[in-house]
């Protein structure tokens, strides 16, 4: 045990005589651990995130199309819309008593990038995004009346809009700013929503009428345009959404309705699941990730080869040392460990200051991820990754110590002693 | 029961020639336990071979080293460093000092393979050498005669049976040298260490009884 420390003891001070060296064989170390542990552990999240928990639906109902464009542009707020179905097709899936929860949407404006989403009151009272939570209105907030140019609004829109209770906004038409595509009409924020570190804190919720209304749509339900008019109902044949989100009462009934919708039918598409859909696209740019992947694997097997190589360099000004170590009654087994403990002090190192590189790069990322979708990575989460990175980086710094380590083993004694004169 | 005993010890080295040649030819040779001893003999006659062979850095060719009762040429190398460590203490004519290291950190770095660090031993030792408030310096913060006593410090620091001196005054003034001889023998005597000593220098082996020649004790 004495001896062990004392080991310790030397390993450490010379990683301190050699202090240049260390820090750069021990921050190239970090970077890859860093980065290996980043991007496993982001990509498992991500996955995690967009195919599974934290949907609160099963399925889109959306215009005929790729089933991956209305998953994004309904459940995570991206891409654009593939198109409208009539307001009828919304009315049988909701009188349809295997669907437990449909909910229209209706796309097409946004204020300072941030989406606004027509829908009905069923949103807040009825769904729930995540199993027996519903969005809950921050403190003297409420949601809209279905008849009132009011809004509720995602907390990250909120926070980053810096629109609070009783402010006033107004839309502009498509799902991406334009300044000049101003609409008339004022809306007023009477609810902010708790945050739910999902892609709903980034949307504006109005009520559907208020889409259909606004100056400059035109509704096609029957094909024919029409424009709403101030003060006169519209009839529902003219009535259209983006997209209706639907709730099966069991997993069997999107069996049936992915054939007779997507299958036999012609006119409209059924995303569903939407996690299989979802980890289609992951699967698609999983190449993405096997390369980055890839390019950090390679920086720690290069992180390795610098601490070889500059072990290895520093051994024949240090051969001295050994011969010294060796007249004071070290053996060559000794003189070899402490190479190779040196190694692996220096990958421990990096491991530690890896985990820093960890958080910052997750740190960022999440942020990106965050501000784009709306979904929140958890810093903290456990994966297996960070047991298994520090295990192979500390095994590979010590392999690298090997060869040093033999060239410092191989240490002559007495022709080391006395100086060459 | 003598301290050291050599008989028929035998070392040759491979010239770059190719040819061997015998630096080492030593019939007998023995030393008492606490006794102290110098050797004379000119630069190349094997005095560092010699010392090398005893502190089991260098394997014989053939013959007997005896020491405290263990047998240095029956043992494979790292037995050889294991008694190394346990029985002997070597100051070198460039004290070899460890650099890194400051001077309590050196001593103790001598009996780390040994019995084991007694850091108020080391401290102990620093200042019956005179360096009780040179602890913390390293090796390039001392001058050449504190760094000879740290290096005898670190010779006693095992708590050797032997101490084996090889010019042990080489780099130092002759004011100093004889200090640092003096300073030798007493520390030895205290730990009740043998002293073997090699030198050229005739002043330095004129502070022992006596001093031997190396030629008679070596036939090569
Ligand atoms: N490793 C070696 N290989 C070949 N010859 C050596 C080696 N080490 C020492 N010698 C030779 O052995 C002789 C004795 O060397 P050494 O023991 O150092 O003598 P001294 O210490 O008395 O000056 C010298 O002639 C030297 O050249
Ligand atoms: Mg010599």
């Amino acid at each position: 045990m004495k001896k062990r420390i004392s080991l310790l003891f030397i390993v450490r001070r010379s990683l301190r005589q050699h202090a240049l060296s260390t820090l750069i064989t021990t921050l190239s170390i970090a970077l890859g651990t860093g980065l290996v542990m980043a991007v496993i552990g982001i990509k498992s999240q991500s996955v995690a995130a967009f195919t599974g928990g934290r949907i609160g639906f099963d399925a889109v109902l959306g215009a005929r199309g790729s089933p991956l464009q209305l998953v994004l542009n309904t459940v995570f707020h991206l891409e654009t819309s593939p198109g409208n179905i009539p307001w009828a097709m919304y009315q049988t899936m909701k009188d349809d008593p295997r669907v437990e929860l449909a909910v229209p949407y209706a796309l097409g404006d946004n204020f300072h990038g941030f989406r606004i989403v027509g829908t009905t009151g069923t949103l807040f009272t009825k769904f729930e995004y995540r199993d027996g939570v519903r969005f809950q209105a921050q403190g003297g907030g409420r949601f809209f009346d279905p008849t009132r140019q009011e809004a509720v609004l995602g907390n990250y829109a909120a926070r980053k809009l810096g629109l609070r209770l009783g402010d006033n906004f107004t839309p502009y038409h498509g799902l991406v700013f334009d300044e000049s595509m101003r609409h008339d009409e004022q809306y007023t924020v009477v609810g902010v929503l708790e945050p739910t570190n999902s892609p709903s804190d980034r949307v504006i919720w109005i009520p559907i009428e208020g889409i259909y209304r606004m100056e400059g749509h035109v509704l096609r339900g029957d094909g024919e345009d029409y424009v709403a008019q101030p003060g006169q109902e519209i009839p529902d044949e003219h009535k259209e959404v983006s997209a209706v989100m639907l709730k099966f009462r069991n997993p069997q009934i999107g069996f049936i309705m992915d054939a007779t919708i997507n299958k036999q039918g012609k006119v409209a598409t059924l995303a569903w699941p939407i996690g299989a859909v979802m980890a289609r696209l992951f699967d698609k740019i999983g190449w993405m990730n096997q390369i980055l992947a890839l390019v950090s694997y390679l920086v720690i097997v290069v992180a390795g080869g610098s601490i070889l190589a500059s072990i290895y360099n520093s051994i024949n000004e240090r051969r001295r040392e050994f011969a010294i170590l060796r007249s004071l009654g070290a053996r060559r087994k000794t003189v070899f460990a402490v190479i190779v403990l040196e190694a692996a002090s220096i990958a421990a190192l990096g491991v530690i200051m890896g985990f820093i590189v960890y958080g910052a790069i997750f740190t960022a990322a999440s942020a990106i991820v965050r501000a784009q979708t709306g979904i929140v990575l958890d810093l903290l989460k456990l994966h297996p990754v960070f047991v298994i990175a520090p295990v192979c980086v500390i095994l590979l710094g010590t392999i690298a110590g090997v060869v040093p380590a033999v060239k410092a083993y191989r240490t002559d004694v007495a022709t080391n002693l006395t100086p060459i004169s | 029961m003598p301290l050291l005993t050599i008989t028929d010890l035998q070392k040759a080295y491979v010239s770059p020639e190719g040819s061997q040649t015998h630096i080492i030819d030593i019939p007998h040779f023995e030393m008492e336990e606490g006794s102290q001893i110098a050797l004379r003999g000119t630069s190349g006659v094997g005095k560092t071979t010699f010392l090398n062979l005893i502190a089991g850095i260098l394997g014989a060719d053939s013959g007997r080293i005896i020491i405290a009762d263990e047998e240095m040429t029956a043992l494979s190398e790292s037995g050889r460093d294991r008694l190394r460590a346990i029985h002997i203490g070597y100051i070198f004519q460039t004290f070899n000092l460890f650099a890194g290291y400051t001077a309590l950190e050196n001593v103790m770095l001598g009996m780390m393979f040994g019995k084991g660090i007694d850091a108020g031993f080391a401290q102990h030792l620093l200042e019956r050498v005179g360096l009780g408030d040179r602890m913390g310096y390293r090796p390039s913060q001392l001058s050449v005669g504190q760094q000879q006593r740290v290096a005898v410090a670190r010779a006693v620091a095992n708590r050797p049976h032997l101490v084996l001196a090889d010019e042990p005054t080489g780099n130092l003034d002759r004011h100093h040298a004889n200090e640092a001889i003096a300073l030798i023998r007493e520390i030895c005597a205290e730990n009740n260490a043998g002293l073997l000593t090699v030198s050229h220098d005739e002043e330095i082996l004129g502070q022992f009884e006596e001093a031997t020649d190396f030629a008679q004790v070596n036939r090569a």
